[in-house]
């Protein structure tokens, strides 16, 4: 694999990561899983929803626009994850089986 | 840390400062009792581009810092929190586009905001919904490629004038925000009068019967509407409140400071008895308290930091409480003359009453603050 493209990978890798800490404040005792639904799981509402917004954008250095407001970008740390891939470029790191 | 203002924040604070004494000041108590604001005003803001003011160069406007906003947005409630709260409704408005609206209602309408040519207000409350914001049963109904709105607002500030107005209501039972235009058929504006506080602020009541707006009006996606149109909005607002109860603090200590030199009681001015100053002093020290968890949360908010919501939410939560308890003892330092329209502390009690209500009662930051420190949001 060239160099630019393992870059990309571990900027991914890092990004789940820091989206799991985000999230994990608020899913206390909880080892939130990579696909894991954190609406399903509960607690999201719109003070996280745009704390999470805010972090994303900061954090992973995008710009999340009014067409990219679909929950389905935002159910996962994959999906924010894939979000984030798709408005740099990059392709998000598979989830390991 | 630096906790020191740049030379452009000092400068703009210091012309707003004097335009404020000059302009709004000595004409804020007559508007208070019109109930209404004269034209001229809101065209002498647009003139100065203090109207949609973080609205980025890209779309015409200044953009501004937080920290600057919010000094302007002090400077301006100190003078008159009529005049605060114009700026305040027609920010959100101009937040909610530039942050989640499309490409063609940022081009369209933030230069007309900037500019003054179109005023904008944020019509949420309903009879029936007020701190519950997913209680408003205004609805839209989709028809022929737009919507029909149906529904009635209560109690938006600058209803009476304001040519914009996001509204919030549910579309396919999901929270969703709309544009409309003051010229559409079907909405009516009916004026609210004899309100306790920020009396030049034009409340109107509006009434939607069937009133058909182009799809392209939404804002965001349907069921956003709340969650995140609706939440950036506030939290402009609520930046802006606080800022401004900040506003109304100092002005109260500024005219306690002035009273208690000229007023004389057992043969001494006021300022030398024990517990006028001790009245006083708190108002110092709480006025500091709430400015600089102002320029906190304005700092946090210019850097788009996550922590900015909760900090926001804390300095308003703080700042209007300083304003109705500072306004209080303003009255009461000034005795009788306090309870009379020639002084303008009365105007002050009434205007920061109305602070610890909009915006987010202080009941909802006291249960809003304290789940962000359980993590239980």
């Amino acid at each position: 694999m060239d160099e630019p493209i393992m870059e990309q990978m571990k900027a991914l890798s890092e990004n789940q990561a820091k989206i799991k800490e985000f999230l994990s404040r608020y899913f206390k005792n909880h080892d939130l899983q990579p696909e894991e639904d954190i609406f399903a799981l509960g607690f999201v509402n719109s003070l996280l929803a745009m704390q999470l917004v805010a972090f994303v954008e900061k954090e992973c250095a995008v710009r999340i626009e009014d067409q990219d407001l679909d929950l389905d970008n935002f159910r996962s740390i994959q999906a924010i994850s894939d979000l984030v891939a798709r408005k740099t470029g990059a392709a998000a790191p598979a989830v390991p089986a | 840390m630096k906790l020191e203002l740049t030379a452009e924040q000092r400068a703009l604070r210091d012309e707003v400062r004097a335009f404020a004494r000059a302009e709004i000041a000595p004409f804020a108590d007559q508007w208070d009792r019109a109930e209404a604001l004269p034209a001229e005003i809101i065209r002498k803001l647009a003139t100065h581009r203090w109207l949609g003011t973080i609205v980025p160069a890209e779309h015409g406007g200044p953009g501004l810092d937080m920290v600057t906003y919010g000094l302007l947005t002090e400077e301006i409630g100190r003078a008159c929190s009529s005049v605060r709260s114009l700026l305040t409704v027609h920010d959100m408005v101009c937040q909610g586009i530039l942050r989640w609206g499309s490409r063609a209602q940022r081009e369209t309408w933030l230069p007309k905001l900037v500019s003054g040519e179109v005023l904008g207000a944020f019509a949420l409350s309903e009879p029936q919904a007020g701190s519950d914001a997913k209680g408003v049963q205004t609805t839209a109904e989709e028809d022929g490629g737009g919507y029909v709105i149906s529904g009635r607002k209560k109690w938006i500030t600058f209803a009476q004038i304001a040519d914009l107005f996001l509204v919030f209501l549910y579309c396919e039972g999901q929270p969703t925000a709309f544009l409309v235009e003051r010229t559409t058929p079907g909405l009516r504006i009916e004026p609210i009068r004899g309100i306790l506080g920020t009396r030049a602020s034009m409340l109107a009541e509006m009434v939607f019967d069937d009133c058909r707006v182009p799809a392209e009006n939404m804002v965001g996606r349907i069921g956003f509407g709340v969650s995140h149109v609706m939440a950036a909005a506030l939290e402009q607002g609520r930046y802006s409140v606080a800022c401004g109860s900040v506003g109304i603090a100092q002005a109260c200590l500024d005219a306690c400071l002035n009273y208690a030199r000229e007023r004389e009681q057992f043969g001494k001015p006021l300022f030398d008895h024990q517990l006028v100053r001790a009245m006083l002093s708190e108002m110092i020290v709480q006025v500091r308290a709430a400015r600089l968890m102002c320029l906190r949360a304005g700092y946090l908010r210019q850097m788009n930091d996550p922590g900015s919501l909760m900090e926001t939410m804390a300095a308003k939560y703080l700042a209007s409480t300083v304003a109705a308890r500072t306004a209080s003892d303003a009255v009461q330092i000034h005795g009788a003359n306090g309870c009379t329209e020639g002084f303008p502390v009365s105007r002050y009690f009434r205007d920061a009453k109305i602070m610890e209500i909009i915006e987010g009662s202080t009941q909802i930051q006291q249960m809003t603050i304290a789940s962000f420190e359980f993590g239980d949001l």
